[in-house]
């Protein structure tokens, strides 16, 4: 165990200006996250509706893509089964509304449900290091599908659930309405999760992570810092599968196949791990990419080509932007300024 | 602040670009009508091209679009040519979601035709509802298409699996009576539908197992047919489990009757997927309510094989393609009889007219109540590898009337093998 530990939260700890903070003024968070509403509302009024249907997705996957990066670059704790995770999310959201038909209180639900669950995987989770934690969270992520089958009394196996909403206000389209909920929601995760890493928390994450025995000198207590770390990112993974199960008004498990959590590791690693900004990058990919991919196979005129294109150009991406800018998308700016002042 | 400014910037940008792709084919012909203008009607689908059920299924898109190539060709339909749009979905109902939404807010498709799937297609209904698409001839024989209060712009194409399990029953009592008769089926509406009408007339079944398409081992279900001392089994399968089943039983030496639903036994498909294995086909009984690929003789056939020929690059001629190309020429037939003047209302109230004489052995349902597509089927067994044709067409329905045999003359199609208006 002791030869794996150091290595393994090292590894995800890309060193850049944008990680380990400097002294350095940075705008709070609450003006970012203004400006963002500002932008995302200005967008869903020019937008068309089906790309703010698209911006509505990225909306949602933005929420599990901050939750993922906050545990896997600030924490070092890597988890291959969010994807689990925003399932249990989006059936729980799925059960509760078409048994009360109140959106509210079925999202509250959806969260303290994921709560729940990210706290029992989180436990486990705790006392697991590297491969081991990879290979626990790998296995809630493939358990899906069978749970599913297995309780299709409830769950209704591969068919799922459909989910009955009340239609949106008259005077707005059914996209735009969309898009302000789940941006809503992701705005919200993203303010708390950074004004969370902000203080002590983020502290005692990043210590945990750079070297757990300075880190119980320090008077931090590591289990709990990791399972909190996981119960919160958890959390975040739930209102992103409740988002989906409202955005595609059904649930089922091939919505959350294993390839979602895999994707989404890659999409934070791509965007930057352990950075919000980089979160952001990383949901704009898991849109974008697959629809270029889907239009350059049509193009090609290949349809068999269409659904299996978009796993390619990703693993493509991944390694070019590991190579290109290690840090991911969102070192890149920061690379530059770096590289100007050399120059100077 | 300047990360914050260049990335609100790239973001406003990137979205921006992502505008500009979208064209669309807004109309500029009949009244503003989606998709419509005076020289062409954009049509779409979702078809699983990739993935656990694209064995078979991904033929049907490429045929009706051949058959729509050809009618192109003969001048098309009052004038406009049809343009068909193929999304993939791969059996995978959050991509139906997706790709869907792609062809009605973004290609501005007139009507979804023949979107493929059960659990896929049921997960689009609502949203297909508000925005007032046409939902045109659904590729699957889920009773859900038959709700016309609910959903008053969907219809079916297929025989429903009740009354096709009624179908399938009335073969077993009649000709397999005193065996132990048991029933494999998917999880889904599919599997229950068809296993509702296989009990109406056959009272309970001595043992039933079902399976999901996410997983591709269907060994403990055999297994324990098997041990159930099942002599007949029922399979309301997909092709590719139908040939997993097949292959199974024989692994294990389990040799029972297989009677199968008819979206499950195109014998090309399912022989392809057995390979070496396809002689284990034999004796297998079936459903079908369209002609037979090897029936030369027939005149539809000899059209879809013309039509093959000229415009599907020649691909391999079986079931599928005769599908595909069925529901080209339907709904040929409903563009012909909603008009000149082309609008949603017009094309869903020429389909409710109903009146559509095709390759069909029975007449389709469809009425102001009635959205359902075929009422029935004949059965079919496989001979030296083919299918061939067993007794007569039947009809019923999903409730509990008879199944009776059907006494109506086939049509023939038009000369030019494109439907008069």
């Amino acid at each position: 165990m002791t030869d794996v530990k150091p290595k393994a939260s090292a590894a995800p700890v890309p060193d850049t200006g944008l990680i380990v903070p400097k002294r350095r003024r940075r705008p709070h968070p609450v003006l970012v996250i203004a400006i963002g509403a500002v932008v995302v509302v200005a967008l869903t009024y020019v937008l068309p509706p089906f790309r703010n249907y698209q911006l509505a997705t990225v909306g949602a996957y933005f929420c599990v893509t901050a939750g993922l990066t906050v545990l896997t670059g600030l924490n070092g704790q890597l988890s291959l089964g969010h994807g689990a995770l925003m399932a249990t999310g989006a059936y729980t959201l799925a059960l509760t509304q078409n048994k009360f038909m109140n959106l509210p209180f079925s999202f509250a639900v959806a969260i303290l449900v994921t709560t729940a669950a990210g706290a029992v995987i989180g436990l486990a989770a705790a006392r697991l290091r590297g491969p081991y934690l990879a290979g626990l969270t790998l296995a809630v992520a493939i358990v899906v599908p069978s749970v599913t089958s297995t309780f299709d009394e409830t769950f209704n196996s591969d068919q799922g659930l459909s989910v009955v909403l009340d239609p949106p206000p008259e005077a707005f389209p059914m996209e735009q309405w969309q898009a302000w909920l789940c941006w809503s929601a992701a705005l919200v995760v993203v303010l708390l999760l950074a004004l969370l890493v902000r203080g002590r928390f983020g502290r005692d994450l990043r210590a945990v992570r750079d070297d757990e025995t300075a880190a119980r000198l320090a008077g931090i207590n590591i289990a709990r810092t990791q399972v909190l770390a996981f119960v919160v990112s958890a959390v975040c993974a739930g209102v992103a599968g409740a988002l989906f199960a409202v955005l595609a008004q059904s649930v089922s498990p091939g919505a959350f196949p294993l390839t979602l959590s895999l994707f989404l590791i890659m999409a934070i690693v791509i965007g930057g791990l352990g950075s919000l900004f980089g979160a952001l990058w990383g949901a704009v990919l898991l849109v974008v990419l697959p629809t270029l991919s889907q239009s350059v196979g049509e193009q090609t005129g290949s349809q068999r080509l269409e659904g299996n294109l978009a796993l390619i150009v990703f693993g493509v991406v991944l390694v070019v932007v590991m190579l290109a800018a290690p840090g991911g998308l969102a070192s890149i700016p920061s690379r530059i300024t770096r590289l100007i002042r050399r120059n100077r | 602040m300047k990360r914050t400014a260049t990335t609100v910037l790239a973001v406003v940008l990137l979205a921006t670009a992502g505008c500009t792709n979208d064209g669309g084919g807004g109309g500029t012909g009949s009244a503003n009508v989606p998709g419509v203008t005076d020289s062409s009607v954009i049509v779409g689908t979702h078809m699983p091209l990739t993935g656990p059920a694209a064995a078979g299924y991904s033929k049907i898109a490429p045929a009706t679009k051949a058959y729509f190539d050809y009618v192109n060709k003969n001048g098309g339909v009052h004038g406009r040519k049809i343009e068909y749009k193929i999304k993939d979905d791969g059996y995978n109902p959050a991509n139906t979601q997706t790709v869907v939404r792609e062809l009605v807010l973004q290609d501005k498709v007139f009507a979804v035709l023949n979107g493929l799937g059960t659990p896929t297609h049921t997960g689009v209904l609502d949203f297909l509802k508000t925005n007032r698409v046409p939902d045109l001839f659904v590729a699957s024989g889920s009773r859900s298409w038959n709700q016309a209060d609910k959903y008053p712009g969907t219809f079916g194409f297929n025989p429903d699996y009740t009354v096709e399990g009624k179908i399938l029953g009335t073969y077993v009592k009649e000709n397999l009576a005193g065996k132990k008769a048991c029933f494999l089926g998917q999880d889904d509406d599919f599997g229950r539908d068809s296993l509702a009408g296989i009990e109406k007339i056959l009272g309970s079944v001595a043992a039933k197992e079902s399976y999901v398409t996410s997983n591709p081992n269907v060994g403990p279900q055999m297994g324990a047919l098997k041990a159930a001392g099942c002599e007949v089994v029922l399979l309301a399968t997909v092709p590719g489990f139908t040939a997993l089943s097949i292959g199974t039983a024989a692994k294990i030496a389990f040799k029972p009757q297989f009677v199968v639903s008819n979206v499950g036994a195109d014998p090309t498909t399912v022989g392809k997927a057995l390979g070496a294995g396809a002689p284990l086909m034999e004796g297998l009984v079936a459903t079908n309510y369209l002609p037979l690929t090897t029936d030369e003789a027939n005149p539809w056939i000899q059209l879809f094989k013309k039509v093959n020929a000229e415009h599907n690059g020649n691909a391999e001629f079986d079931n599928n393609t005769v599908y595909g190309m069925s529901v080209g020429y339907l709904f040929v037939q409903a563009l012909q009889a909603a008009g000149k003047d082309l609008t949603r209302d017009k094309l869903t109230e020429a389909v409710k007219k109903n009146g559509f004489q095709g390759p069909g052995l029975v007449p389709l349902r469809f009425s102001a109540t009635d959205h359902s597509g075929y009422g029935g089927a004949q059965l079919t067994k496989v001979v030296g590898g083919k299918a061939a044709w067993v007794g007569t067409p039947y009809t019923t329905d999903d409730k509990d009337a008879p199944v009776t045999a059907y006494q109506g003359q086939a049509a023939t199609p038009p000369q030019n093998g494109v439907p008069a208006a």
